[in-house]
């Protein structure tokens, strides 16, 4: 009826609504600052830091979490939390070395690997879903059980010698300077992936609701249920995949690999400006916060610091943006 | 397009013998209900009449224990919410149910949002939800975030929902509670467009001056039971008010009124605020209580009473303003502070502020005064069994077990248990927001007798409630608040009566 | 009163008097306790010490979920108090005095004291989710304590240090005695004062709680304290028992254990009402299920699954949808007794 609304807009009240729709957007600027931030100390600092070579081996050195930490964002968009991933990464890793030790081919591995992963998700998710047992304790159990499966399987580390697997990690595809591997195509696959499912399909817009206020969720009618089965289902497809490039990036299984993988996850998740109570934001974010756990992990190297500084650092910085996190939504629900 | 001669003939919403129980409550009790299309009904009766069971039968919350429901002609057992969506029935809250985290937009089509081949096409999804939002008279943003609109506008977004979803039945529960008159006047616009177009509106208020307004036909419900279904202007006020009490207005009128009574006033207030106000919560009010006064604060639900009620205690703080305690400036900061100060103050929200559901009557009883011990000097055990003795008889409280769990008592026996929490810590101020809400009428009697015991012991009390003739009935003075302001004060004496605070209310909002 | 607490102690007790039959009966020497210069030596013995690092943690834990919260830095914190203690000793001239002994541990526990209420600020004051404030030291905690040692796994020869873990005392370990005194302490403190019904009412009703007066701030808070000191002295076993400060090592995973064994004893994760002996009989279940893995000659390493097992089958027994199978379940099974059930099988019988 009314379209023509008073057109005064001026630039300032033009930007103000753009800043006011994007406003969710705003901690992954805010990750994002953090990493370039800390690209220019690095390189003022060091001196040769900022290299093509150390931007390419960032992707490539931490595809495994970039991956991690896209299942994780689901999970932590409705509000839950998945403890379960580092354990169940070490467990498809130890599942495939095994099996590819014993001579079964690579293209039944590695739906294997998914699969498997894709299994302990979804254990979790009935129990939280159907049987109403907290995540935290749900995943705790998963975790558990993956690690103590990892040594069923094999006590030891059981080599890799499959060429298919350790040619994800070992093929260097560009330059020698720019150059990616297809566990860096991989991650970056799995990332564009979720950015759409997340952003464009109706389970997507779910997962936001349900993290939103899941009891509204419940009274639209959206399918809350099923939703929050399958966001753990995919953070353990997530898990099974980053287990295949955990294992041709170590070429091993181990039944110890990637213990604490889980918290470095929720921490990247979480400094790439995902809110932890739910409802609030993105992927790519995730995959900001990745980098910058990576960052910071090779400028204690740098340094020649105790490698201990990282999860220091990370423990200040995850602080940081749960307080500021805090900070902002107590000052929301106030309005 | 052909069905719609058949279907009008039909009725929206049947419902036959409905019957639904909770534990230990029979909450509908045979009750038949129908809907038509294009009427707006109200659906009326006290807090604890089973409107809102009814609704959540109707919308599939609940599985009816007993009963049929058909909607359109066709019998339907809902399992769900989602259920009861595709068969054309759709609900806004009270509480608004959407996602704050979402945009307008969003809101207003998640779960229908229009997909092209690459997903879901956001462009064509915001112009049909502009499109949707257009139809009810709402120019906004469908890109805007949905917390950054007033609660009128997210309610309006909240139908614009069900329009969206094509529904045949709206069900209004409560939604002009916390809107002021402009926006009623808005939504009203919406609910008669609605009507116009087929819908079929179950509307719930406690406003009876909007069933007039708005409504075409009525459903009156009592204590779970169907009391009878009306024309609009079949009944008076007084008759439909009688209806939706039954006999409670004799048995409480038996009471009598304990305002009668001259309060002394010359020494210094036990409470006095002086431009007492929060931002964005409430205006600066001035307010002083006495000695052995009840000072009634009335106005509807969002008035004010509430927020000034817990500015007052300092479960809220105060941003302007000052308070002083017997002539003595005093800032509260927490409850702690005022507990100190011998306040005490009782929820409005029984369930989620004031009982703590898994202790025992005897551990929620002396509860207020551990705390005010401090947990290094626990109470001994004779003086724990004097005071909780000594209350379950002197407020009879039943069972009188001081080891039942408190959430297993009833409402009103709930209610004693927190009031003796309360006086056990001998307060001079008593903060009661709704003592008296969905607890039965025995009970109300009792607690508004016991609240003009105690000030006629010296106490001093605010006292509010919804309930206009309940807060005649105990108050000396009255205070009247409307949007968040003070609006009247009043002396309390038998020329007083319900018509005039409800004229001094309406005379405001009319302006 | 007594019957509901005998209730709700039934369970745990019924499982860990199970495992000890299940061990009693594969091995026979199980049950067997030698007597030896006057001091005891068995497997239920080696339990009673064992456990003593668990049962610390344990009971700070169960005040901390009676809160509605968690601590997760507990493993962390064990790893710092180790650190710290063991580096004092280690850089002092006299390893063996009793003084400088003392000075180390009170170190040790005083800087996890100071680490617990700062993870009391976090949850209480600034309202931070518990998990995530926990998390915070649970990442940062080990590399701390790593920057103590210096990097190092730091060693140290002190007899009176490793008495506390390995010594005996009245024929009985002295680990055994920490604890008893832990379980002891805490008990009277939380039930002869107020402490612990206001916790509850904390942890059932926070808002409640607050408009009733209810410190609830501090409470939250210093229980977290407590929860610290408690891991700071279990971390001090922990290193007396290996003469060694592992930062990587100690305390590993303890935080799961501790809280498997607060709802094994049947205090809800959800806050509110606790039992301290269940927790204490949770710690033992956990300890035994331990011995019990290890003797089976199932690797030390696959212990985590048949934990794995027990969370899932103590939260399912927890949920309401299994409770309503089961009770469906029972009213089929019995005879058609109570015939009026027609419509309704789940909703209770209305007086």
């Amino acid at each position: 009826m009314s379209a023509a609304t008073p057109a005064t807009g001026t630039a300032l009240s033009s930007l103000r609504k753009l800043i006011q729709r994007r406003v969710s957007w705003l901690p992954v600027g805010a990750a994002l600052l953090i990493l370039i931030l800390m690209f220019v100390a690095g390189q003022s600092y060091f001196g040769r830091f900022l290299t093509p070579r150390l931007l390419s081996s960032l992707l490539v050195d931490n595809a495994y979490l970039v991956v991690l930490a896209a299942g994780m964002t689901f999970v932590i968009l409705t509000g839950g939390i998945d403890l379960s991933v580092g354990a169940v990464m070490a467990f498809t890793g130890m599942l495939a070395a095994k099996l590819l030790s014993t001579g079964v081919p690579t293209g039944v591995v590695i739906p294997l690997m998914i699969a498997s992963g894709a299994v302990f998700g979804l254990v979790i998710g009935v129990l939280v879903n159907y049987f109403d047992v907290q995540p935290f304790i749900a995943s705790l159990a998963g975790m558990f059980l993956a690690r103590g499966l990892c040594f069923v399987v094999s006590l030891e580390a059981v080599q890799v010698k499959d060429t298919t697997v350790l040619g994800l990690q070992s093929t260097k595809l560009g330059t020698f300077e720019w150059y990616i591997t297809p566990t860096g195509i991989i991650a970056l696959l799995v990332i564009v992936v979720a950015a759409w499912v997340l952003g464009y399909t109706r389970f997507g817009r779910t997962v936001y609701a349900i993290g939103g206020n899941e009891q509204s969720a419940r009274l639209m009618g959206l399918p809350v249920a099923r939703t929050k089965v399958l966001v753990y289902v995919i953070s353990g497809v997530c898990a099974g995949i980053a287990g295949l490039l955990f294992t041709a990036y170590t070429a091993a299984g181990y039944s110890l690999n990637g213990i604490g993988t889980e918290l470095d996850t929720i921490a990247s998740v979480v400094i790439g400006g995902t809110l932890l109570a739910g409802g609030s934001g993105y992927v790519i974010g995730s995959l900001v916060g990745v980098l910058v756990y990576g960052v910071i992990k090779v400028a204690i190297t740098f340094l020649g610091a105790d490698s201990s500084w990282t999860r220091i650092t990370i423990g200040i910085l995850l602080l940081v943006f749960v307080v500021v996190q805090r900070v902002l939504v107590a000052r929301g629900s106030r309005r | 397009m052909g069905d719609d001669v058949n279907t009008a003939a039909v009725n929206a919403v049947e419902m036959r013998d409905i019957s639904i129980s909770f534990p230990g409550v029979l909450a509908l009790d045979g009750v038949n209900f129908t809907l038509r299309p294009g009427e707006i009904h109200s659906l009326l009766g006290e807090n604890g009449a089973g409107k809102s069971t009814l609704i959540k039968a109707l919308t599939g919350v609940y599985p009816v224990d007993a009963g049929t429901i058909t909607v359109a002609g066709q019998r339907r057992s809902f399992s769900g919410t989602a259920d009861a969506q595709d068969a054309g029935v759709a609900t806004v809250y009270q509480e608004i149910n959407l996602c704050a985290n979402l945009s307008v937009g969003e809101n207003v089509m998640l779960g229908n949002e229009v997909r092209g081949p690459l997903g879901i096409d956001w462009k064509a999804t915001r112009v049909r939800a502009a499109d949707f939002l257009r139809e009810l008279g709402l120019d906004i943003d469908p890109r805007s975030p949905l917390s950054s609109h007033s609660l009128a506008v997210q309610q309006l977004v909240a139908i614009s929902r069900a329009v969206a979803i094509d529904c045949r039945v709206l069900v209004l529960d409560e939604p002009t509670s916390s809107l002021d008159r402009g926006e009623v006047v808005q939504l009203f616009t919406v609910m008669r467009r609605l009507r116009e177009r087929g819908v079929a509106i179950l509307f719930v208020t406690h406003f009876l001056d909007q069933i007039d307004e708005i409504s075409d036909r009525m459903t009156v419900l009592r204590n779970g039971r169907l009391v009878g279904e009306y024309q609009v202007g079949e009944l008076d006020r007084a008759q439909l008010i009688s209806r939706m009490l039954g006999r409670e207005i004799e048995e409480l009128d038996v009471i009598g009124r304990s305002a009668e009574r001259t309060i002394d006033r010359s020494g210094e207030p036990v409470i006095r605020a002086l431009a007492l106000g929060k931002h964005g919560q409430i205006e600066p009010v001035d307010l002083d209580v006495f000695d052995g006064e009840v000072v009634g604060l009335a106005g509807l639900l969002g008035s004010g009473r509430t927020e000034l009620a817990r500015l007052l205690y300092g479960a809220d703080r105060a941003d302007r303003g000052s308070i002083q305690l017997r002539g003595v400036p005093t800032r509260l900061t927490s409850p702690r502070h005022s507990v100190d100060h011998r306040i005490a103050f009782s929820s409005e929200d029984r369930r989620g502020e004031g009982i703590i559901g898994d202790l025992t009557v005897a551990e929620n009883m002396v509860l207020g005064v551990q705390a005010k011990r401090g947990w290094l000097r626990r109470l001994g055990r004779a003086q724990r069994d004097e005071i909780v003795t000594g209350y379950l008889k002197q407020l009879g409280i039943r069972p009188s077990d001081p080891n039942a769990l408190i959430r297993n008592l009833s409402g009103g026996n709930q209610q004693k248990v927190l009031l003796a929490r309360w006086l056990a810590t001998a307060p001079q101020l008593l903060i009661l927001d709704e003592p008296t809400r969905g607890i039965d009428v025995g009970a109300k009697a009792e607690i508004q007798r016991l609240i003009a015991d105690l000030a006629e012991q010296g106490l001093g009390v605010v006292f509010i409630s919804s309930e206009l003739d309940e807060v005649l009935r105990v108050s000396q003075r009255i205070v009247v608040m409307r949007d968040r302001r003070k609006i009247a004060e009043l002396q309390n004496n038998e020329s007083v009566d319900v018509d005039d605070v409800v004229a001094l209310i309406a005379k405001e909002s009319a302006a | 009163m007594r019957r509901v607490l005998k209730n709700r102690l039934l369970w745990p007790i019924g499982a860990l008097v199970a495992l000890v039959v299940v061990n009693a009966i594969s091995r026979p020497s199980f049950l067997s306790i030698t007597v030896r210069d006057g001091e005891l030596y068995g497997s239920f013995i080696d339990i009673l010490r064992n456990s003593a690092p668990l049962m610390l943690v344990a009971l700070g834990m169960t005040l901390v979920i009676a809160t509605r919260g968690i601590d997760l830095s507990v493993g962390a914190q064990m790893a710092i108090s180790g650190a710290v203690a063991l580096t004092i000793i280690k850089d002092s001239p006299t390893p063996n005095s009793l003084s400088t002994i003392a000075v180390a541990v009170l170190a040790g526990v005083a800087l996890t004291l100071l680490f617990g209420l700062w993870n009391g600020f976090l949850v209480a004051v600034l309202g931070i989710q518990p998990i995530i404030a926990t998390l915070v030291l649970m990442l940062a905690g080990r590399g701390i304590a790593l920057l103590i040692t210096g990097g190092f796994i730091t060693t140290i020869n002190s007899t009176p240090y490793a008495f506390m873990s390995q010594g005996y005392a009245l024929g009985f370990p002295f680990a055994f005695f920490v604890s008893l005194g832990a379980i002891v302490i805490v008990s009277l403190v939380v039930r002869r004062t107020a402490l612990g019904v206001l916790t509850e009412s904390v942890g059932i009703n926070p808002t409640a709680s607050r408009l009733a007066g209810v410190r609830a701030r501090s409470i939250t808070w210093s229980l977290y304290g407590l929860s610290g000191l408690l891991a700071g002295f279990a971390g001090i076993l922990y290193s007396s028992n290996i003469m060694a400060a592992d930062a990587n090592n100690a305390g590993i995973n303890i935080e799961l254990d501790a809280i498997l064994a607060v709802v094994l004893g049947g205090t809800s994760l959800a806050g509110g009402k606790f039992t301290i002996a269940g927790t204490v009989v949770g710690v033992f279940i956990i300890q035994t299920l331990t011995s019990t893995i290890t003797f089976l000659g199932v690797p030390p390493a696959v212990t985590p699954v048949f934990k794995a097992l027990v969370v899932i089958i103590v939260c399912l027994s927890q949920s309401r949808r299994v409770r309503q199978w089961v009770r469906q379940l029972w009213q089929r099974l019995r005879p058609a007794a109570d015939a009026k059930t027609t419509a309704t099988p789940t909703q209770g019988a209305v007086a």
